[in-house]
């Protein structure tokens, strides 16, 4: 019996060849174990080498192969074709970002806003000399989550503030900047407010929470976002409210 | 040096600005004092190291991927360092050495394990969230080979926040400039000195000369010229293949690393930590069978040093017998043993190794806590690399190294698991400092011939690879035919026909890569035109692993050759060094530097 096959509809933009883009389609080989991108690798081995996307890790942490899968924003190494077999699979670029090729994207925009917040630990004091800072569990805890965003950006496809207000930090960029400002190592807080808490900052976010629910490591960017925004109103309180209570 | 860049006019006219100005034919020069190539974890503490050593030296980092994407960023259990009470760098050292099968060199591992604590502490204090002990220092964990607890960890994610730890920390840097996703594609070498690189900017598809006072090669392992391999698409080992190129030899290339735990059929890394936290190795009788080889008793368990905490050649090694005993598993992917966490529970998987976990669920529908995951060994590491001193740098003038691209060597045949994390910290942040002191003391670039050069390169490009239509070859095709030929000839175990029979087989892909056809004739991201190059580098890397495998008639580490089964001390306590050539590479040999510890035989078990 012949191998069942699968067909993936795939967004092709060629900007030196294309004026408009189009879905192309390709019948590869279904097999249970393979993932999406192992159907793109067939694809590019076997049927057309010219179609463009990023990859590498093929295992879920490098965050290379952000698309939209089905129009659901996902990683193609993480997405089986098994969830959509016999029905074919159409493979488009994440939504909210400017097409450079085919299925890949300008990052330009996330690279730029990420050290506005400054994703790195911040001191006014030297730490221990010569020594690791003491670390609890609990305190590890409280910023663990947060740090563990691969930067594969499904988060801005499904973020419809994004898509609006461009300006907007967005998801991942502010949970970076709860991940530093929760450790305990760290001393940033007052430096990262005017950004946080400014006009593209987390009160741009209308709490739809679709980046939580599009995120494949499961960092809660909405929950760090719900989490600066009330550390941001309490510094409001401290400093206007109750002024002698300011840090 | 910023300040004085204004000032240095190219020989070519006008000033150089680092914005890039368009040279003849399309060739775009830019200048810095040390460019970085790879932003994975060696390359971004090279470029920080560059920063903090003289904030008004100019450094880049050029990448062919953003630096999140390097392959740092899947290393799973841990990075070691002696910090504990009862811990003692001796300790450290003679693990490395007796782990090395004695070819490491030993003033380098001295240097290694001196200063690893120092550099683990600085990215601690960089934010790496390592996971703790109750009292807030750091935990540590055992490792394979390491007679005591030294390595810390950040759960089973170690190296993902490793990188992210330190992309993050260089971005504080103004005097670091980045290229995303731009391709060096050769070195340029004038006056017997490397003074900078061709690189093709994935984006325009155009090519660029980026003149640079030092060179810093930070660009990984070359994992990808096996078929069954941990390592990402990116490891295809360009700065290897840049290197030798350049005339630079490779060292000990022969010396390549299986992990014994690789996931089938993706080869996705289930990591040593998963054994150090009391995983079992059984075969198809569930019996743990590497009391068979050396490594035992199996009890009392756990125990370091001993068992599923022996080193990874043995154990991959142990593998194989065991497939020739018929005693292994028969999966829909081929032959495999057993690997049994389900005693450790739920919790202790769920606190440890959730990435362990979360692998499997994904891509093998098993829960580790309640079945048996099935594993294989698996290409990980190479230990060989670019030849470099412990400064990091090579024989080339103003070129550098460090990483798995590079062999200093404190790997020698057998890197211990966990090296390889303090490794690129060590030897990244020397190799950074290295090549600031030579830029400083190096402030001639030879401009217009540099120019000349990737104008000769733009046009080898072009008559190469852009107009590589009307050929009779598929990429994917030769992909495959040369990882294929590795993993027959130059596998686990090797000996001299099947050496042979590979290293014909590279020779003739040799020829069939000049016929090869690609689909895409654009220039804006021409992923078909990186992966040629890539390929192309790769077959280079291949045949100075074969080669070298070749000349090595005894065995050692994880370089076993069934024709000559033991180690040879008189012949080979030498480092292997292939230099480029017309067809085959030429093989060299330099002595192992051997200070206190004397060649020994290698104990595990008991």
């Amino acid at each position: 019996m012949a191998e069942p096959t699968i067909t993936l509809e795939v967004w092709r933009y060629r900007p030196e060849q294309d004026t408009t883009p189009h879905l192309q389609p390709y019948q590869v080989p279904y097999r249970p174990h393979w993932v999406v991108l192992d159907a793109q690798n067939y694809i590019k081995d076997h049927l057309d080498g010219s179609v463009a996307y990023r990859w590498s890790c093929r295992m879920g942490v490098c965050g290379s192969c952000g698309m939209t899968i089905n129009g659901v924003p996902r990683l193609s190494c993480a997405a089986f074709l098994k969830e959509y077999f016999p029905r074919p699979v159409r493979v488009e670029p994440l939504a909210t970002f400017p097409v450079e090729r085919d299925l890949i994207v300008d990052l330009t925009d996330f690279l730029e806003k990420l050290p506005a917040v400054r994703p790195w630990i911040v001191r006014h004091e030297a730490g221990p000399p010569d020594a690791e800072f003491r670390q609890t569990p609990e305190e590890l805890e409280a910023y663990r989550q947060f740090s563990m965003c691969i930067n594969c950006l499904l988060c801005y496809a499904a973020c419809p503030v994004y898509a609006l207000e461009p300006r907007f930090l967005g998801p991942a960029v502010l949970a970076l900047a709860a991940r530093y400002t929760l450790d305990s190592r760290d001393q940033g807080r007052a430096d990262r407010h005017p950004v946080v808490a400014g006009p593209d900052g987390v009160w741009d976010c209308t709490f739809v929470g679709e980046c939580t629910t599009v995120c494949p490591k499961d960092v809660d960017p909405a929950g760090a976002i719900q989490r600066l925004k009330l550390a941001s109103a309490l510094d409001w309180l401290r400093g206007v409210v109750l002024p002698w209570g300011r840090r | 040096m910023r300040p004085a860049r204004a000032a240095v006019a190219s020989e070519s006219g006008g000033t150089v600005h680092a914005r890039g100005r368009r040279g003849a034919r399309g060739v775009i020069e830019r200048e810095h004092d040390v460019l970085i190539v790879g932003g994975g974890g060696a390359g971004l503490r090279a470029a920080i190291a560059v920063a903090e050593r003289d904030p008004r030296l100019d450094v880049a980092i050029v990448s062919k991927v953003y630096p999140m994407r390097s392959h740092t960023v899947a290393a799973e259990g841990g990075a070691a360092a002696v910090i504990k009470p009862g811990d003692s760098l001796e300790a450290h050292i003679e693990d490395t050495i007796a782990g090395s099968d004695w070819l490491a060199d030993q003033d380098a591992v001295e240097v290694f394990v001196q200063e690893a604590p120092r550099e683990m502490v600085q990215l601690e204090h960089w934010g790496c969230p390592w996971s703790r002990a109750p009292d807030g220092t750091v935990a540590v964990r055992p490792f394979g080979g390491m007679r005591i607890a030294r390595t810390w960890f950040a759960a089973d994610k170690t190296g993902f926040h490793m990188l992210h730890t330190l992309f993050q920390t260089a971005l504080k840097y103004a005097s670091i400039t980045w290229y995303h996703e731009w391709f060096v594609i050769r070195l340029l070498v004038e006056d017997g000195r490397c003074q900078g690189v061709t690189a093709l900017e994935l984006r325009t598809g155009r090519l660029h000369l980026i003149a640079a006072r030092a060179v810093v090669l930070c660009t990984g392992g070359a994992g990808r010229i096996y078929p069954f391999t941990t390592n990402g698409a990116v490891c295809t080992g360009d700065g290897m293949a840049l290197a030798y190129r350049a005339g630079v030899p490779l060292k000990d290339m022969e010396f390549v690393q299986y992990h014994p735990t690789g996931l089938p059929p993706t080869g996705i890394l289930i990591t040593e930590a998963a054994r150090a936290e009391g995983g079992i190795l059984v075969n198809k009788d569930g019996y743990r069978y590497l009391q068979d080889y050396g490594l035992g008793p199996a009890e009392p368990w756990p125990r370091l040093r001993a068992m599923e905490m022996g080193p990874r050649d043995r154990l991959s090694q142990a593998f194989v017998h065991e497939v020739r005993k018929g005693r292994t598993v028969r999966g829909p992917y081929g032959d495999v043993v057993h690997l049994d966490l389900r005693h450790l529970g739920e919790a202790t998987i769920r606190e440890r190794l959730p990435f362990v976990r979360e692998l499997c669920l994904h891509y093998a529908g098993i829960d580790p806590a309640r079945e048996l995951i099935p594993v294989r060994p698996v290409v990980h590491y190479m230990m060989g690399g670019v030849h470099t001193d412990a400064a990091g740098a090579t024989p080339l003038p103003g070129l550098f190294a460090a990483g798995e691209c590079a062999c200093v060597s404190i790997n020698g045949a057998n890197r211990l698991g966990s090296n390889s994390l303090p490794e690129l910290l060590v030897f990244g942040a020397r190799a950074g400092s290295a090549a600031a002191a030579f830029a400083l003391e190096h402030r001639d670039l030879r401009l217009s011939a540099l120019a000349a050069q990737a104008r000769d390169e733009e046009e080898r490009l072009a008559r190469q690879w852009r107009r590589a239509t009307g050929g009779t070859e598929r990429l994917g095709q030769l992909r495959a035919a040369l990882t294929q030929t590795m993993e027959e000839g130059c596998g686990i175990y090797r000996d001299a026909a099947g050496l042979r029979a590979t290293c014909q087989q590279l020779a003739d892909l040799r020829e069939r890569v000049a016929r090869v056809a690609l689909d895409d004739p654009s220039y804006v991201y021409n992923t078909e035109l990186v992966g040629a190059l890539e390929f192309d580098f790769m077959l280079d890397v291949a045949q100075a692993v074969a080669h070298s495998a070749l000349a090595r008639q005894e065995s050692r580490g994880s370089h076993q050759r069934t024709d000559f089964p033991q180690r040879d001390d008189a012949r080979f306590l030498k480092h292997t060094l292939a230099y480029a050539a017309d067809g085959a590479p030429r093989i060299a040999y330099l002595d192992v530097v051997i200070t206190r510890w004397p060649p020994a035989e290698r104990v595990y078990g008991g």
